[in-house]
């Protein structure tokens, strides 16, 4: 691979310890996967933030880069493990809450912005058309690429962090056009118009397709909250980081030879599937991240009522603190939810503390039952919110 | 015999063979603090990966896992080198941020468990 004289510099320590660091990283991956030359990037999101998954190795690797590392470009942050500034109504302890700590100040110390979120896009990390990113988190990935057109691979913590402390990537994967063409045709003979269909779409598509870039034809229409839902759950249940979806996403693309079919039953069985749990003691919103519309919807449907069952919606700290202007935190709060901010149900330390979730998300059905050992039920925001009621 | 294959991370190191024909997933594969393979139903469930040198395909699993074999290295717990047919992101990275040495582009199945194997990574050679 290529190497520019101040790239050069940079690999041989010259720039400091955390600079190699990342250089050796992107050199590596760039003559593993083929790359010419590392491309400049103007944003990074980095995962790997709650420490619940980092322990006190990933917490140790990210104070020895925070001695002399600082982020190039704009990076945002992953949802941590907790609610950093009202952890405690959350159950977690104080130990935990520490350590949690250390992680946002080692990146607060690299000029990270300690967002705290799964949807960057949301709040102020958004890309446009065309950009070269390096980005983690699997849901944010694909949005980025699929809905946005922007340009990233998928990215693990370390990548992303490394490419923020450099402004870098090798140039090789979605990165280039070639690369980013449909490789299977879907039609979608299945009316899908609401959240968990589309959770339900992209659980049926990832599971066929795998890692392979789809062109689905048969959408009528989509909102972001739903093509959020969508990006999650293709990508964890399949790999991919790209779709295009005729008539609503911007990318161009042939049209690929190999064609499926995704029919209503199929979608209905993906649903029963996450559907496993008889008893529910746990409702859960935000898997990615619950925009304003939704908590206003949820605000809209709790006003006057109280919860029987802990409810959980997860969001970026803005987007609460829009909810708390307007009064949606009062009324859900005051019917006994719970807005958790910086964090969701799926990297928080709640591992067996319930039995059974109720949901809206795909991606948090495969997570509680993988992670957290949740039996799970898939629902509209409307069914979600009646349960927890009832 | 003599392997040639391409560097990862640099390092040399010598010892016995681990080897598996499956993929490896270090995040929720493997116990950070034991370095015992805890998946279900792999060929090395039940096994110590600590001190060996690792063959395998490549990794699989969340990216998470590259931290995953940080923490093995902190812990003592991790491979002393490692050997894979095509490495991909996870286990490239968690080499590199935890310094153990690694080579791909072998034919790990001339490779039997329990050889005694030395690794130059510098060279991207594999000798037993």
């Amino acid at each position: 691979m290529h190497l520019t004289k101040e790239e050069e510099k940079m690999l041989s320590g010259k720039q400091g310890n955390a600079v190699k660091k990342s250089m050796e990283i992107l050199v590596a991956l760039g003559e593993i996967y083929g790359a010419k030359k590392l491309i400049d990037v103007s944003s990074v999101q980095i995962a790997g933030v709650s420490y619940h998954n980092l322990g006190d190795a990933g917490l140790d690797y990210l104070a020895e880069l925070a001695k002399d590392g600082k982020a190039r470009v704009l990076t945002t942050l992953n949802p941590a493990g907790m609610d950093l500034q009202d952890w405690k109504k959350l159950g977690i302890n104080e130990e935990f809450a520490e350590k949690q700590r250390k992680v946002i100040n080692a990146f607060r110390k690299m000029n990270v912005i300690v967002t705290c979120t799964c949807t960057p896009y949301l709040i102020g990390n958004l890309p446009r058309y065309g950009q070269h990113i390096a980005w983690s988190e699997s849901s944010a990935v694909c949005f980025a690429n699929s809905v946005i057109g922007a340009r990233t691979n998928r990215e693990g913590g370390p990548s992303s962090i490394a490419s923020a402390l450099t402004g870098k990537t090798p140039e090789y994967g979605l990165h280039l056009e070639e690369n980013r063409q449909a490789q299977v045709l879907v039609k979608v003979k299945a009316k899908i118009d609401s959240v968990p269909k589309f959770g339900a779409l992209g659980k049926v598509i990832g599971e066929k397709i795998k890692n392979k870039i789809p062109l689905i034809e048969g959408i009528e229409n989509a909102n972001m909250e739903e093509l959020k839902s969508l990006c999650a759950s293709i990508a964890t249940f399949g790999g991919t980081a790209l779709f295009h979806i005729k008539g609503i996403t911007p990318n161009k693309t042939i049209k690929p030879k190999e064609s499926i079919e995704v029919t209503n039953t199929e979608i209905d069985e993906a649903i029963s599937k996450l559907s496993d749990a008889e008893e529910i003691d746990f409702v859960g919103i935000g898997c990615p991240h619950a925009s304003i519309y939704e908590i206003k919807k949820i605000a809209e449907m709790l006003e006057g009522k109280k919860t029987k069952k802990d409810f959980w919606i997860c969001t970026a700290r803005q987007t609460k603190e829009l909810a708390d202007k307007m009064g949606y935190t009062d009324i859900i709060e005051g019917a006994g939810a719970k807005i958790a901010a910086d964090t969701c149900m799926a990297v928080a330390p709640i591992k067996g503390r319930y039995k059974g979730m109720i949901t809206d998300s795909a991606k948090a059905c495969y997570y509680a039952a993988g992670h957290n050992n949740f039996k799970t039920r898939i629902r509209s925001l409307k069914e979600c919110v009646e349960e927890a009621i009832k | 015999m003599k392997l040639e294959g391409r560097k990862i991370f640099k390092g040399k190191a010598e010892g016995q063979a681990l080897v598996s024909k499956e993929a490896i997933s270090f995040y929720g594969g493997v116990d950070p603090e034991t370095g015992i393979v805890v998946e279900r139903g792999h060929p090395l469930e039940g096994k110590s990966i600590a001190g060996k040198i690792l063959v395998f395909p490549q990794g699989k699993g969340s990216t998470v896992g590259s931290y995953a074999i940080y923490r093995l290295a902190k812990n003592g717990k991790a491979p002393k080198a490692i050997i894979n047919r095509q490495c991909e992101t996870i286990v490239a990275v968690g080499a590199i941020i935890s310094e153990i040495p690694c080579v791909d582009h072998i034919e790990i199945e001339k490779i039997k468990n329990g050889m005694q194997v030395k690794v130059d990574a510098d060279k991207g050679v594999v000798e037993f």
